[in-house]
């Protein structure tokens, strides 16, 4: 019999796969063969191990070495002297970037280590085409429980026992949405699977898509039978090709083992699977939107009641979650509520997947116990910030949310702490911001998303958002107007107690936070028409040091001639003729010319 | 323009086979249109008026239907686009992380703004809000492909690769 003695996981997930992973695993393969080692050791193909920054990640097993960073060229020296001789590649191990301590197991690095990985637990160690994979490591167990042992009321029961809470922004509980769904009468129902995720900064649920995608499934076939449903469907974003393709191969799977389709498991019960592909309007992600979008009309929201629960896709009671929140539906039933709750807060049960970005260390995702601190989340696991800058806020859940400074570092993170402070779990994007990021421009940025993405149906939503751009787009001109704070406010409080959907109502958020815990940034802005960070291009102020040698390129360069002196001698720049272009900063060789 | 009563050399008769095979898949199935539509994108790269009307006839949705849904989602085209698609990332970790620079960067090469199409018909440049790849940033995608940790010094050779 064949022994395989060594397996090296290959990471094919967007992240690793544009970094060149493809090739790196053609290249094992090759190299492998050429060796003579294709008997004992197998090479496979991964979904995303969360850890982006570092990649192509390779983790060689029994031993569980991680290499970061690696490239084809590096693969024959990984299998020579790690393959053959034993002896791990030590440059290609990972380094902390607080200590520059070097290690070798994956399961020792921090980023690892003080994560609690359920949702995400088999992303990076299945592979994600192959059903047997994900039915090795207790796949459809849950499905088959829940078919076989239960009836759809226990089935119910145990996901509001567990305290699940909506993963995709609100946090409504769970099981109590499935239980709405399963009170309303009609021979036909539908699941829907909302994984449009378009909040910028949010990854988790492209990785479970891409990585464990068989999970979504058995979640959704479990949600069908407990409120009667017998078709479902994944609205998925047309921007994640990798995703749609692995599910499409996933269901095709899971329908020839008997899965899904008609009788599962012989308990009478029948269930299909379709995918949407959305195309491109972030308002699709209201749930009332998507509905829309699914019929082939205009995503526009409606207003609810009726609730999808009553009427829903096609006026038929529909229930519709988001992917992490079914991914974490199996090992609810698998393992029972009780043990469930055993993480998480009191109102807060289970963990949650976080995708950090920014100017941060370690990007990548990070499956976290509800509750943890936000300082553990960026300096425990996110190894701080990059380049030894000054931690300035976080911004948390998306467009949606808001930014938090660092006062609020040890606030313990949950649905309802988050809310409190004026921001919200939203899908769990956080992007760190250091020193260098200016408040107002941020508060703008999200703005302009919103307002680009607004869908026009709601007067306050398609006017009000355009009127706030307008004022934070001037303020950052150097044209703010004393009162704009205020007026800012008045406007941010009307748009989210008029507004329709959730966009509208979420929209203002980023201002708002921002003015609660920057106020002194818009102040900089508006009364000394200053940007204290030096990103709003309007206000910054070029001036000339001594490190000036009179070359005079400057002065060539400037398309306003705003710059004067004799050759070889210190210039300057007239302050109000110069516009701000920054052209004489990008050709200076000696780089004499500051912005500030 | 009819296709319907457009006559023989082929041309015309063979992009309404076509469209017609598209049409046949989705016969009595419920929200088609917007499928319906991404095939056909997919088969010239944008949406030309004259087979929108043949579509509106064929499924009876009246043209304005389909041209309010059309205009609501970004994924649509209703003019020429380019062989290469540029999709440079707008969102906040690209944003926190220089992507507003790279587009610059980009638009100069190119000679175009964001949200044109190079004479050539070599690049269509546009931005996106997330690609979800932001352990990368900041990141473009051209085509189907991912390019990630991308530096102004980097472009050049990315773009050679694609004519």
């Amino acid at each position: 019999m064949q022994h395989i003695r060594a397996h090296v996981l290959v990471c094919a997930g967007t992240g690793c796969k544009s970094a060149g992973s493809k090739e790196v695993e053609l290249a094992f393969q090759r190299e492998i063969k050429a060796q003579g080692l294709a008997d004992e050791v197998m090479v496979v193909e991964t979904g995303c191990h969360g850890f982006c920054e570092y990649g192509p990640l390779v983790i060689v097993y029994p031993e569980g070495t991680f290499y970061s960073r690696v490239t084809a060229e590096d693969v024959p020296e990984i299998v020579e002297s790690h393959l053959l001789k034993g002896r791990m590649v030590e440059r290609l191990l990972y380094h902390e970037p607080m200590t520059h301590e070097m290690i070798p197991k994956y399961s020792d690095i921090n980023f690892y280590k003080k994560q609690h990985r359920l949702v995400l637990a088999h992303c990076g160690t299945i592979n994600p085409e192959q059903i047997e994979e994900y039915i090795a490591v207790g796949g459809y167990e849950g499905l088959g429980k829940a078919l076989t042992l239960m009836t759809p009321e226990e089935v119910v029961e145990e996901v509001k026992k567990s305290g699940l809470r909506g993963r995709g922004g609100g946090g409504f509980p769970t099981g109590l949405k499935w239980s709405f769904a399963k009170q309303s009468v009609n021979d036909k129902k539908y699941v829907i699977c909302n994984a449009d995720e378009g909040d910028p900064g949010a990854f988790m649920d492209r990785s479970v898509l891409e990585g464990d995608p068989h999970k979504i499934l058995e979640g959704m076939a479990i949600c069908g039978y407990a409120i009667g449903a017998d078709e479902g469907y994944i609205y998925v974003r047309a921007e994640y090709p990798l995703a749609i393709k692995r599910l499409r191969v996933a269901i095709e799977q899971a329908e020839a083992m008997g899965f899904l389709g008609e009788n599962i498991f012989s308990s009478g019960f029948n269930f299909q699977i379709h995918i949407k592909e959305g195309a491109g309007a972030f308002v699709c992600g209201e749930e009332t939107a998507l509905m829309a979008s699914i019929e082939g009309k205009r995503g526009m929201p409606r207003p609810r009641p009726p609730f999808p629960a009553v009427s829903g896709l096609w006026g038929k009671p529909t229930n519709i979650n988001n992917v992490e929140t079914f991914a974490n539906v199996p090992q609810i039933i698998v393992n029972g509520a009780d043990w469930y709750c055993q993480f998480g807060t009191e109102k807060s049960k289970g963990t949650k997947v976080f995708a950090l970005t920014g100017k941060i260390n370690n990007t990548g995702l990070a499956e976290v116990p509800m509750g943890i601190t936000m300082r553990e989340i960026i300096y425990d696991i996110g190894g701080g910030i990059n380049n030894g800058k000054k931690f300035k806020a976080v911004q948390i859940g998306g467009p949606s949310g808001g930014c938090l400074p660092e006062e609020l570092l040890d606030l313990p993170i949950d649905y309802d702490s988050l809310t409190a402070v004026g921001a919200m779990m939203g899908s769990g994007g956080l992007v760190v911001m250091d020193e260098d990021t200016c408040m107002v421009d941020v508060a703008k940025f999200f703005l302009n998303f919103t307002q680009s993405e607004s869908c026009g149906k709601c007067t306050p939503c398609r006017e009000g958002t355009k009127r706030m751009l307008e004022i934070l787009t001037r303020i950052t001109e150097g044209q703010g107007r004393e009162g704009d704070i205020e007026l800012l406010e008045n406007m941010a409080k009307n748009i989210k107690e008029t507004a329709l959907c959730g966009l509208g109502q979420t929209a203002p958020n980023p201002v708002l936070s921002t003015l609660k815990y920057f106020r002194n940034e818009y102040e900089a802005h508006i009364k000394e028409k200053r940007c204290p960070a030096g990103v709003c291009e309007k206000m910054a102020v070029y001036t000339i040091t001594d490190k000036c040698k009179g070359c005079g390129l400057c002065a060539k360069t400037c398309p306003v001639k705003a710059i004067s002196g004799t050759l070889k001698q210190q210039h300057v720049i007239d302050q109000a003729i110069c516009i701000k272009c920054g052209a004489c900063m990008s050709v200076c060789p000696f780089k004499a010319i500051t912005k500030g | 323009m009819d296709l319907e009563n457009k006559c023989c050399c082929g041309g015309e008769n063979k992009e309404k086979a076509q469209i017609d095979e598209i049409l046949s898949k989705y016969v009595g199935k419920k929200g088609a249109l917007i499928p319906v539509l991404q095939e056909i994108q997919a088969l010239y790269n944008y949406l030309p008026k004259d087979i929108l009307e043949y579509v509106a006839e064929k499924m009876n949705i009246p043209i304005s239907q389909i041209y309010g849904l059309v205009t609501f989602y970004s994924q649509f085209h209703l003019n020429p686009r380019g062989r290469n698609i540029i999709r440079v990332c707008q969102g906040t970790a690209c944003h926190v992380r220089g992507g507003k620079v790279i587009l610059q960067a980009i638009e100069k090469q190119l000679g175009i703004k964001a949200g044109h199409t190079t004479e050539d018909l070599r690049f269509t440049l546009e931005t996106i809000a997330c690609v979800g790849a932001c352990g990368l940033a900041p990141v473009m995608q051209i085509n189907e492909d991912t390019h990630g940790r991308l530096t102004t010094e980097k472009l050049s050779a990315i773009l050679d690769r694609y004519k």
